[in-house]
């Protein structure tokens, strides 16, 4: 019968996990100025219908661009503050985007959104998706977006639902918020949805 | 045994995570010349985070992960390296990241 020894050597080592993680590149906290902020990147990402939600599509709205995953349980404590902003402010022009980083897709996704009654709309994203806004490594990062479609601010991790609240309603009341750049200037940084457009804005 | 070392002010999942979208400490061997027969992880303590109503099952701070391996009796006698992969998924009090899949390396000498 054999014996296995373990070899001195390899017993001492140790892997040292949750160690490359690093912050955002983007400062996170209040609402930028109108001249400090910066248009945001576009994409072209599918809903569990299938069809293209195009963040250019949303000009003349503030928009909440929530990263998150079914694994995350910070993800999971806002998700009831986004489905009562999405009832509440809807119809004075607010939407939130939920683009899920999940590496299987909608097999965790599908689910998920129907056990948490999620009301908004939410899209599978992806590594390309995630570069453009400042290669996202923590979950929730979240960008909230003027009717211009600049980013206004962004939150990394879990904060105050008054935070997002007190933005929000600044936002939606702020006359500066709602005045769209001539072209070019303020148009949203498209990258990845070549082509793809929906005919109408939501 | 595998020893880890986790970030002060973070946690992993244990092995057995208390919610079924959580993604387990799952740690497995490449076949090789030994054959995991079975895994020996510590109890995991149950921890209330701000962002979860309910405690977790997690490992935080320096533990390890015990394998058993078996020696079929052809094995050849000598030094083997033994390769396989460590998947975790990490969390602090308000935020998490992507969860990860490590290689692992063990050297072991196999005696008659």
């Amino acid at each position: 019968m054999s014996r296995i020894h373990v070899a001195a050597a390899s017993a001492a080592l140790a892997f040292l996990l949750a160690s490359c993680s690093r912050p955002s590149s983007l400062p996170t906290g209040e609402l930028k100025s109108a001249a400090q902020r910066k248009p945001a990147p576009n994409f072209s990402l599918k809903d569990a219908d299938g069809n293209a939600v195009n963040l250019a599509d949303y000009r003349g709205k503030v928009v909440l661009v929530n990263f998150w995953a079914t694994w995350c349980g910070p993800c999971e404590a806002e998700i009831p503050w986004f489905i009562e902003f999405e009832k509440k402010y809807k119809d004075q022009g607010f939407a939130v985007l939920g683009v899920s980083m999940d590496d299987d897709g909608w097999k965790s996704v599908r689910p998920y959104v129907a056990s948490h009654k999620i009301n908004y709309r939410i899209m599978i994203g992806s590594e390309v998706v995630s570069q453009q806004f400042g290669e996202i490594e923590s979950l929730p990062t979240s960008f909230v977006l003027d009717r211009a479609g600049r980013i206004a601010s962004n939150h990394i991790g879990l904060v105050d639902k008054v935070d997002y609240q007190n933005e929000i309603v600044k936002l939606l009341e702020d006359p500066k918020s709602a005045a769209v750049p001539d072209a070019g200037a303020g148009e949203l940084a498209g990258v990845t949805s070549a082509g793809v457009r929906a005919g109408q804005r939501p | 045994m595998l020893p880890l070392d986790l970030r002060p002010g973070y946690h992993v999942n244990s092995n057995t995570p208390s919610d079924e979208y959580l993604i387990p400490l799952r740690l497995t061997w490449n076949p090789g010349p030994l054959e995991a027969s079975g895994f020996a992880f510590p109890q995991p303590r149950m921890e209330k985070y701000s962002f979860s109503e309910k405690p977790l099952s997690v490992f935080t701070g320096n533990f390890q992960i015990v394998t058993h391996f078996k020696a079929p009796a052809n094995a050849a006698p000598g030094p083997a390296t033994l390769t396989g992969k460590l998947r975790y998924q990490a969390c602090n009090n308000s935020m998490c990241l992507a969860p990860k899949t490590l290689d692992v390396t063990q050297q072991v000498e196999i005696v008659k």
